[in-house]
């Protein structure tokens, strides 16, 4: 394992996406970066600029108006980076799927962009903090 | 000749390699102090090293509208400078007979570069919230640099117009302290203030906040360039204190018991720092200059005049 891999797992910036969200899964991102749980203790930081992160925590069922904006800040993202879907929109769309709006899921917008794009999921509407904790620290291991 | 400059350039890079260790261990307690402050259990021991390492693996990108070879050399430039100022310093507390006339004013003037180069890298950047991240820190150096000059005027004053950093060291050792004065505590307070603006920390990281302008001057760096910036300021986190402790806290040694006098002067200066900076909000790039070139330079000046009565 390299040097820079081993800083990645032991240090990944995140920024928080939000692609029309219900903010329910922002809510609870939001609660992951309180003193409660505590995030620094794996490195975990959150960071104000997409050049600096290393993880892009996305939540929502995405839809036309934020796709291309999307898209921007994903190649404004300094590789490599992980994208983590937060919640069932990101994975599967839910009730949403039909919607003459949306055009997600996640990983089929972000293929688009990069075919080898790294991409995690934490299911749940909304997921709690210790299942985002658990996503995160789990995914960086299997990196 | 050659063996000689060897040895030179091999203690230079040793001089300025302790320091960065030194720095990555003061950042370290830093957030970790802050995280205990918060009630929280905070970073693990190598979170600086994993930061730093991880950053030099990254992609580097460069914004479309940046002026490229600027933006790329500026951080180099910031960090050339800071490792000059560390070899010097560590140079003076080594050896503090060997310094040159006027290294103090040569040390004050390297520890502008690093200012200098994030406010030319945030102006090459091409981005807007960058820019005003550098007119920002561009009006906090000119505030703390003024009184900060004055306090160290007072204590060339106070040391008779010795400019060797070795001298004004040394003096103490047999004048006491320069803090033990009416002036130089108004100088220990002044420059302790000046080094929080100088180091980017809350109350003064009005250039970096990172809430309302995303990072400022460093918005549009990524990858290795970032952990260029990231270690010229991890570097001037150990300076300052040293610096602080050559001006006024009677040096730093290294033999016997007073190592660990040593560290104690350096862990209290630390832990002031870390202080202020958890118990302070981020002020207005305004209310910063005022308070620099209000009160702060008033005493100052009054030190400095206290200094010439004597006091």
């Amino acid at each position: 394992m390299s040097l820079t891999r081993w800083g990645l797992k032991k240090s990944p910036w995140v920024y928080h996406v939000a692609l029309s969200p219900c903010n329910n899964c922002d809510i609870e991102i939001l609660d992951v970066l309180t003193p409660r749980f505590d995030v620094e203790r794996f490195g975990i930081k959150l960071v104000g600029s997409p050049r600096h992160a290393d993880a892009l925590l996305v939540s929502g069922s995405i839809n036309r108006h934020v796709l291309p904006r999307f898209k921007e800040l994903y190649k404004q993202t300094a590789k490599p980076c992980v994208v983590f879907g937060i919640g069932s929109c990101a994975l599967s769309m839910t009730m949403f799927r039909d919607g003459y709006s949306c055009v997600g899921p996640l990983d089929e917008v972000v293929r688009e962009i990069d075919p080898n794009a790294i991409i995690a999921y934490v299911p749940g509407c909304p997921p709690k903090p210790e299942a985002i904790i658990l996503g995160v620290v789990k995914a960086l291991q299997a990196l | 000749m050659v063996v000689t400059s060897i040895i030179h350039i091999v203690t230079f890079l040793v001089i300025v390699l302790g320091i960065l260790v030194l720095g990555l261990l003061t950042s370290w307690v830093d957030r970790k102090v802050t995280a205990r402050v918060q009630a929280r259990v905070g970073p693990p021991w190598f979170q600086p090293v994993a930061d730093i390492l991880k950053l030099l693996g990254k992609e580097t990108l460069v914004p479309e509208t940046s002026a490229r070879a600027v933006f790329l050399l500026a951080p180099l430039f910031g960090l050339a400078g800071v490792a000059l100022a560390a070899g010097l310093l560590g140079h003076v507390l080594l050896w503090p007979d060997v310094g040159f006339l006027g290294d103090v004013v040569v040390l004050v003037y390297l520890l502008i570069i690093p200012a200098l180069a994030v406010i030319i890298g945030a102006s090459a950047s091409g981005n807007p919230i960058a820019a005003v991240g550098a007119s920002r820190e561009m009006k906090l150096v000119l505030g703390y640099e003024l009184p900060s000059l004055i306090v160290i005027a007072t204590i060339i004053y106070k040391s008779g117009f010795d400019l060797r950093l070795g001298q004004i060291m040394n003096g103490q050792m047999t004048a006491g302290w320069n803090l033990w004065s009416i002036s130089g505590i108004i100088g220990f307070f002044v420059l302790l203030l000046s080094t929080q603006a100088k180091l980017g920390l809350v109350p003064f990281d009005v250039p970096e906040a990172e809430q309302e302008i995303m990072g400022g001057t460093i918005t549009e760096y990524s990858g290795p360039p970032l952990a260029m910036i990231k270690i010229s300021k991890i570097m001037l986190m150990a300076i300052m204190p040293l610096f602080m402790i050559v001006l006024l806290l009677g040096g730093v040694h290294f033999k016997g018991l007073s190592v660990i006098w040593s560290i104690l002067k350096y862990v209290v200066i630390i832990v002031l720092i870390v202080l202020i900076r958890n118990t302070n909000p981020r002020v207005r790039i305004d209310q910063a200059v005022k308070f620099f070139w209000g009160p702060m330079t008033v005493l100052a000046l009054a030190g400095l005049i206290l200094a010439i009565w004597g006091l």
